[in-house]
This record gives C-alpha cells, structure tokens and sequence, in this order.
C-alpha cells in the first residue's frame, strides 16, 4: 500500500516584504536578521512553504520577530502578502489559492473554514457584546438565522469549554484572563472550521488554567478528528505536548520541520539547538 | 522472516555551538525476527539508546538503512519514510517504552491510557473499557487509575507506559532500560508482563542487568562504544 494523504491546508512559496527588493536579495543572497543590507528591503516572511493535515496539529516555534504570527496573520487575510499562494481543501476542494479570492469570498473563508484565536482575547472578542452575541456574531456571518439554533450552539459551545451557561450574556470584559480565552476558543470553534489558527494562546495565563485550555485543545482534537490547527507558542513544553510536527522559523524562513519529539531531541539547525538548549 | 532489519546504521550529532561532531553508534547491524525479543546490553553511553531513538525516529539517523516490515505498508526504510508516515507507524504498530512519564498535566492513569486510542478516533467508552482492561493486564493496582500519573513510582510509570502503547496493540516494542532502577519484587513483575506479551509483538530492549536480560530475551547484542562487538 502506498501512502498517500490530502493536505487540509497547504501553502506555497509565502513570501512578504516591505521594500522593492533587488538583484541580491531576490536571488537568495544572505540576509542581516531580515534585512537585505543592499537595498534595505525587509522579509517578514520568505518562501514559507508548508502542509498541514487532517486532525494534526502543527506546532510553530521561533523566537520573537521570526515571523510566526505573520504566518497566521497573512494566512487569515489580516496582512497583505508580497508573493505565494495557498490552498485550504474545504475550500473548492483544495484547487483555489485563497488569496487570489476576491472579498466576499475571503470572508467567507474567515467565517466558515478558518478560525483564528488571538494571544490578546480583546483581539478575537467585542467586549461590548455578550458571549453569546460574540458567538451568534461568527454565526451569522456564516449564514444563520434562526436563534433558538444559535442560543442553543452557543450553549453547546461554552459548555464544552467550561464556560458556566448562565453568564452567557454576560460581556467577557466581566471574565478572568481564562474564561476569555475560553469564550474566544468558543467563538473560533463556532461554524466547525476546518482549520484553526492559535497564536500563543497560552502566554499569560496561569498553570492551572493553562492546563485548562491546553486539555480543551486536545479535547477539540479528539472530538473533530478533521481539523487542523497551527499552533504558535514559545513555550516548547506546550509544543510537546500538544503539536504533531513542529516547524521552526528563523528570520521569516523554516529553517527545521520535522515530528516534535525529533525537533526537540536532535535538533539540527543551529537555532534550533540554542532554542532547545535554553529549555527549563 | 524478520521484522526489523538493521544494516549500516550510524548517527553522529553535530554541535553548532562547539564547532563538534559526536558519533554515537557506528554500522550497527542488527536483525529483530516476528515475535522475537532481543536484548542490546552494554555500558552506559555506548549507544544503545540511539539505537531505539533511531528506530522510534526520535533521532534522525545519519547513514544506514532500517527495514520495517509494517503491517499497512509492506517493507519500508524507517530511515527514509516521511514524517507523517511514521506518525502513522507511530500510533498503530511501533511503541516506545520507557520509564519516564509524557502526559498531559492533569490527566488520570486510565485517561491517559484511553487517549492512545482516542487518538485513532475510538468512542469514549471504547477507549476507556480498553483502558481498564489493558491496566488489569499490566497488573497497575485499580486504586492507582484514577489518580495523576506524576506521583507513581519507576515501576508504575513502566507499566503505565506499557499499558499505553499495549492498548494499540502495537507489533514492535522498543523498550529503553525498562528494569532500571527496580527493585527485586518490581523486576520479577516487569519479567513477567515482559515474558506474557512474548509473541504477541517483537521487542527489543536494552537492559543492564544482564541476568535479567537472559532470562526474557531470545537474543543479545553486545555494543561497545558505538559499535557492535
């Protein structure tokens, strides 16, 4: 038997920079940090390349200004990229680069297939809104009308992730740092998207709750064998425990892909090896 | 017919840092038959870990070839296949074994063992009737289930381990010192599990006892500083 699987999310060559570029930093010539000293052209990200597949979690590592967030910002059309191309498969099964998409359709894509969960929850939640109204907002973008349904998903959801039902009309702004983040987890989880972007979802929160959250996600991996998320976090246990493969990035490139445990145990770029080497 | 077959096998790691490169293990050979358990002996530091991380793919290895014949997909190099294949080799056919715990914080004995198979999308109450049975089979005393893991002992955590990776019924078993650090009452226990999952999947285990190595393996390895003697 021959091993074949279809990536849920696979991107090609995602480049982004601030500046004309020129002869030597186009043609790969060597970078200061990310900057090209000749022409003071600036790669957030350059020719990041990737797959993600059904029911895996990708952990993204790297230190800080490597470019992770910007991968998951330009991926949920918050950033505009320079070049590159990708292609979620829920999406006109796999065959449309989504950022050719016109707006509407973005939205669409925002709405239904992709969700993203910020560090900050002021990012990912109206604090005006109630948990419910965060989670009928994401509802009703994707089509929804009836609100016995919508009361009923939103319980569902904050049940789920332990947010008590009877303060769903509540404004998270009410809600400890946790409970939050549980609400925005919800409101991402709301229209089942097929993938799910976390940016350092953990950072900030304390051991208890993190711990919480951590076995939420793994609750949601369990419970949707389909979705895939991308996990950025500088915490390397919280990559441990939870990613499947892990990518690091160094200066807006993946420097080193590979399963978790091989990253994190037999590192071979030298980033990487400083990286692990500063673990508690 | 074996299972696992080793040829040319080495790994050197390179340290950025230093400027250095350290060999671990050197055109190690090694043949494991189905069913068969073989035992890796030698003193600490010559290697034998390496070995297994090689096979488990926790280490990449630098040269050499390891022929798996796996159940899905026929005989594949272990050394070669793509990562997400051996996430699948990983999950349904090749356990690795140790003393040390990796769980979630939070998690009980039996959800830790059930989540093995929740892992390939087995329902809740599956997973956790196989789950009991697999802590029975491995001797972990019932009132030990429902409590965190990260208070066990060496010989718990063994079992728990071998419970978790059991529960997939996995066919190649890497155990890494299971028996270190036992005490005697522990080692005839582990002995035991070890001699009644004889058959049901090939294992390899490094072991310094060497008395004890004897009594459960079929055959042994001897390794000396990288190489096998």
């Amino acid at each position: 038997m021959t091993f074949f699987e279809t990536p849920s999310l696979r991107i090609e060559r995602l480049t982004i920079r601030y500046g004309a570029g020129c002869p030597a930093c186009m043609g790969g010539g060597i970078l200061e940090k990310n900057r090209c000293a000749a022409c003071d052209t600036v790669w957030s990200l350059k020719g990041v390349s990737l797959e993600v597949y059904p029911g895996e979690i990708l952990g993204i590592v790297g230190e800080s200004g490597s470019g992770k967030s910007t991968l998951l910002q330009s991926l949920y059309f918050e950033r505009p990229i320079s070049a590159g191309s990708a292609y979620i498969h829920e999406y006109r099964g796999g065959e449309a680069d989504i950022f050719t998409a016109d707006r509407q359709q973005q939205r669409e894509i925002r709405n239904i297939h992709m969700a993203m969960v910020y560090q900050n929850p002021l990012m990912g939640l109206r604090m005006r809104f109630s948990s419910l109204g965060n989670i009928a907002e994401k509802l009703l973008a994707a089509g929804n009308r009836n609100t016995a349904f919508i009361t009923e998903r939103a319980s569902e959801l904050l049940g789920i992730m332990e947010v008590p039902v009877a303060r769903m009309k509540e404004s998270p702004r009410n809600f400890s740092g946790g409970m939050q983040q549980r609400v925005q987890i919800a409101k991402a989880l709301a229209n089942d998207p097929s993938i799910l972007l976390l940016d350092e979802i953990t950072t900030g929160l304390d051991m208890s709750v993190q711990a919480r959250v951590l076995d939420l996600i793994r609750k949601i991996k369990y419970q949707n064998p389909n979705v895939s998320m991308l996990l950025v976090s500088h915490d390397l246990s919280v990559i441990r425990m939870l990613a499947d493969r892990t990518i690091v990035m160094f200066d807006g490139q993946i420097v080193e892909s590979g399963m978790t445990d091989q990253v994190l145990e037999d590192p071979q770029h030298h980033f990487t090896q400083q990286l692990v080497q500063s673990m508690l | 017919m074996s299972i696992l077959e080793i040829s040319g096998l080495s790994k050197e790691f390179f340290i950025h840092r230093q400027q250095r490169r350290i060999v671990s293990c050197q055109s190690i050979g090694l043949r494991v038959g189905a069913g068969e358990f073989v035992g890796i002996s030698g003193r600490s530091g010559a290697g034998k870990s390496t070995i297994l991380k090689c096979i488990h793919r926790t280490y990449q290895p630098s040269a050499g070839r390891i022929l798996y014949e796996s159940e899905a997909f026929g005989q594949v190099d272990l050394a070669g296949i793509s990562d997400r294949q051996m996430l699948y080799l990983r999950r349904n056919e090749i356990g690795y074994v140790s003393q040390f715990l990796n769980v979630m914080p939070r998690t009980s004995a039996k959800e830790h063992v059930a989540s093995a198979l929740l892992a390939s999308c087995a329902s809740e109450r599956d997973a956790s009737e196989k789950a009991r049975e697999m802590l029975a089979y491995f001797r972990l005393p019932e009132h030990l289930w429902d409590i965190y893991p990260n208070t066990f002992s060496g010989g718990e955590r063994l079992r728990l381990n071998l419970a978790h990776t059991m529960v997939k019924r996995a066919r190649l078993l890497l155990l890494d010192e299971p028996t270190a650090s036992l005490d005697a009452e522990s080692k005839t226990l582990v002995r035991d599990i070890l001699l009644k999952l004889k058959g049901s999947a090939a294992m390899i285990g490094i072991f310094h006892d060497l008395e004890f190595m004897a009594d459960v393996c079929d055959r042994v390895y001897h390794l000396e500083e990288g190489i096998i003697a």
